[in-house]
């Protein structure tokens, strides 16, 4: 294969899919931090998992070690993911299945449009899957007269509801099963109108209305958590089944694949179904692991295509702080554990990645001013970094892309923010020792403000919300050692 | 030993109180404190607002300023924290690889009280006197950035009149995050009513911490309550001694006065 280089890669593109929010994520934050059901919701569910979550993997003496490994392996992958897409490319077609390559979300949606047309069929059964999320590929079927129905149970939920995920793994998070009982008595054909709000009861109200459709449609649409390059083997991990149904009830299968799910080896694999469940669900193994190689003659689907999707992923891999946000494998520890992510919930992040990871993936897929507000949604406090099962940086990538941001700003604007000015007559005071302690004793006229600092212009009026200022004191550190 | 104080900005400007027990505590301890003059800010705050080019003088006025001493002290763990893992990155992201190391080698040379404290000089019990019922935030970045761990409660443990009693979910931030305060005022009053409640339920009368800046936070919140429940740096608790005849030093202990 020869490489032409064609100049920077694309982000993903506007207009389709959902990676960009309609608001930045100040003013919707305070929508959702207004709603109360939505906080006990919120905070009753990640302490769960997270407690969940903290006491399996203190039983791994060597969780450390296997954090280092993911990290590795993917950075390995990273380093050669051109090589590597190309022998799963061979692996997948000599195994039976085809390979269709997608530029981006417009691409996806067409290449699996196009497929389904193909089959006749008028309805497909979906996995959860992020990626199609990711591309609005169930939006995309709708506009072509084709029903896609979700699976997963929180993922049918949402889609009942007419509603949006809300968390990468559990996408109703949101929701209280009151809620959930709800929106089941509401929107499910036929169901018992004596519906109870136990979570079993609605756990088989689904089961009830999924099983037809697992019988019924002959075209399903997965995404995969990994794909083995050296074997062409597709994974798909799960806890409730459907996806086993649906990667083995059809006749075709489509998978939409992120190109970065990739692993090299078989043996890659040992690690990070350690580390996915552990790290996600709190549980030491996930209940389904689907893995299938192409096709094989008279079991499962006779069709197989595998979608792999850049939308912006080259991009990331570009940019040599940014593409470790490329190793996530999608296990949400980082939401569990975010305090803002707690409060706020995933809605006001805009795209469908929240939280912590959401707020490092999101920005660089499309191009950083186009979620300018996400890199700002996080006090740096860390805790995602610890809870990373394949040790991102999250931190740092945030503070990286607040550089940029300030940077295309200043490319795009004739005159500085505000703010870049106020930064940089900081930054020159304090670069000056006699103008820096004549700002230490202009600060003490701060004491006119008064402690709840009622007259202070935005943004600093943020501050006196809901804290008092401090009171300057009579005599700064350098004044006093200077009497000693 | 001969200790460079690297008092940070805004213990410097707004809680010089914590500063200044910084060098009695040391001083006290047998060791003589030096002040640099010409250190003003370490630059976190513009290097976390993504203005990495503003930081980077100021970056080399740190780098300037401390490099003659052997051991630089902060009363916070933050602005350690930025010392450590940020000051070389701007420098290389600048493109200027000599002031990178020499950022790091002044990097090696810092550390947070408490570290200087139980790892360089070798105590827990510095003697300090101080009858309060207190509650230990970790800060964030002492607890994840620099990794203190447990040093600041072991000094705490054997403070003599102290009652020191659990966070709950001490581990959470408590939503300062520099401009995160003010950027996403909202959520980062939500995420301090959360540690305000937290602290109140310990019925401490005293919140301490590492860091003047999460605690101005928490102070400001509590304050605006009129809970009557302060804040005070660690530093100022450990520079606390047993009362003598003295009223001035009586007010400061708390052995009379709050």
């Amino acid at each position: 294969m020869s490489e032409i280089f064609l100049g920077m890669p694309a982000t993903a593109p506007r207009g389709v899919g959902n990676l960009r929010g309609d608001e930045p994520f100040p003013v919707a934050a305070r929508r959702s931090l207004a709603d109360a059901q939505l906080r006990r919701n919120l905070g009753h569910a990640t302490a769960t998992i997270r407690a969940k979550s903290a006491a399996v993997i203190d039983e791994v003496p060597d969780w450390q070690e296997l954090r280092e490994a993911g990290r590795a392996i993917k950075t390995d992958v990273m380093a050669r993911l051109p090589e590597l897409l190309a022998q799963l490319e061979v692996a997948v077609t000599a195994a039976g299945g085809t390979v269709h390559w997608a530029a981006d979300a417009v691409e996806a949606n067409r290449i699996v449009t196009d497929l389904v047309r193909a089959t006749g069929s008028d309805r497909v059964m979906k996995v959860k899957s992020m990626a199609t999320q990711e591309i609005g590929l169930n939006e995309a079927l709708e506009a072509a007269g084709i029903e896609a129905v979700e699976t997963d149970l929180a993922e049918l939920i949402v889609q009942l509801g007419r509603d949006k995920p809300s968390h990468i793994l559990v996408p109703a998070i949101h929701r209280n099963r009151a809620e959930i009982r709800e929106i089941f008595l509401r929107e499910m054909p036929g169901v018992d109108p004596a519906l109870t709000d136990e979570p079993a009861i609605l756990a088989a109200a689904a089961r009830r209305h999924l099983r037809r459709t697992f019988l019924s449609t002959r075209v399903a649409v997965s995404g995969a958590n990994f794909a083995v390059a050296e074997t062409g083997t597709l994974a798909v991990v799960e806890s409730e089944g459907n996806g086993r149904m649906c990667l083995t009830l059809p006749d075709t299968l489509i998978t939409v694949m992120g190109i970065e799910k990739l692993v090299p080896t078989w043996a890659d694999l040992e690690v990070f179904l350690q580390l996915l469940p552990r790290a996600s669900t709190g549980e030491r193994m996930n209940p389904y692991t689907s893995m299938w190689t192409g096709v094989t003659p008279g079991d499962g689907p006779q069709e197989f295509h595998l979608v792999l999707l850049d939308n912006g992923r080259s991009a990331v891999l570009a940019d040599e702080v940014g593409r470790q946000a490329l190793h996530c494998i999608r296990c949400s520890a980082c939401l569990n554990v975010c305090p803002v992510y707690e409060r706020t919930g995933g809605h006001a992040y805009g795209s469908v990645y929240p939280g912590p990871i959401g707020a490092v993936l999101s920005p660089q897929l499309t191009g950083v001013e186009d979620n300018a507000s996400l890199p700002y949604a996080s006090s740096l406090c860390g805790a995602c970094f610890d809870a990373c099962p394949v040790m991102i940086d999250i931190p740092s990538i945030l503070v990286h892309l607040r550089a940029q941001h300030t940077a295309a700003y200043r490319s795009d604007h004739r005159l500085p923010s505000a703010e870049a000015v106020t930064m940089a007559a900081a930054a020159y005071t304090m670069d000056h020792r006699p103008l820096y302690e004549a700002a230490q004793r202009a600060a003490r006229a701060s004491r006119f403000v008064g402690r709840r600092g009622g007259g202070l212009p935005p943004p600093l009026s943020g501050w006196t919300i809901g804290r008092d200022l401090p009171q300057p004191p009579p005599q700064t550190f350098r004044e006093w050692w200077a009497q000693r | 030993m001969r200790i460079a104080l690297f008092v940070t900005c805004l213990a410097d400007t707004m809680f010089p109180e914590a500063a200044k027990a910084t060098v009695r505590l040391l001083e006290r301890l047998g060791h003589e404190v030096v002040f640099p003059q010409d250190q003003t800010c370490c630059g976190q705050m513009h290097i976390n607002t993504g203005y990495p080019d503003d930081a980077l003088r100021l970056v080399r006025r740190h780098v300037r300023a401390f490099a003659p001493y052997d051991v630089v002290v902060a009363p916070s763990g933050s602005c350690v924290g930025s010392v450590r893992h940020q000051h070389a990155m701007v420098a290389r992201g600048a493109g200027d690889e000599r002031l990178a190391s020499r950022a790091e080698e002044v990097a090696r040379r810092t550390y947070e009280l408490s570290e200087l404290l139980v790892d360089v000089l070798g105590v827990t019990d510095v003697g300090a006197f101080y009858t309060h019922r207190v509650t230990y935030q970790p800060t964030c970045h002492s607890l994840r950035m620099i990794r203190v761990g447990d040093k600041p409660l072991r000094l705490l443990r054997q403070v003599r009149g102290l009652d020191l009693v659990e966070l709950p979910q001490a581990e959470q931030c408590c939503g300062f995050g520099g401009t995160f305060a003010v950027k996403n005022a909202d959520t980062s009053t939500a995420m301090l009513a959360d540690k305000m409640r937290h602290v109140l339920s310990t019925r401490a009368d005293v919140c301490t911490a590492g860091d003047a800046s999460c605690l101005m936070h928490i102070g400001g919140g509590l304050s605006r309550l009129r809970v009557g429940v302060r804040t005070v740096h660690l530093a100022e608790i450990l520079a606390s001694t047993e009362p003598t005849g003295d009223p001035a030093e009586r007010a400061r202990t708390g052995g009379v006065t709050a």
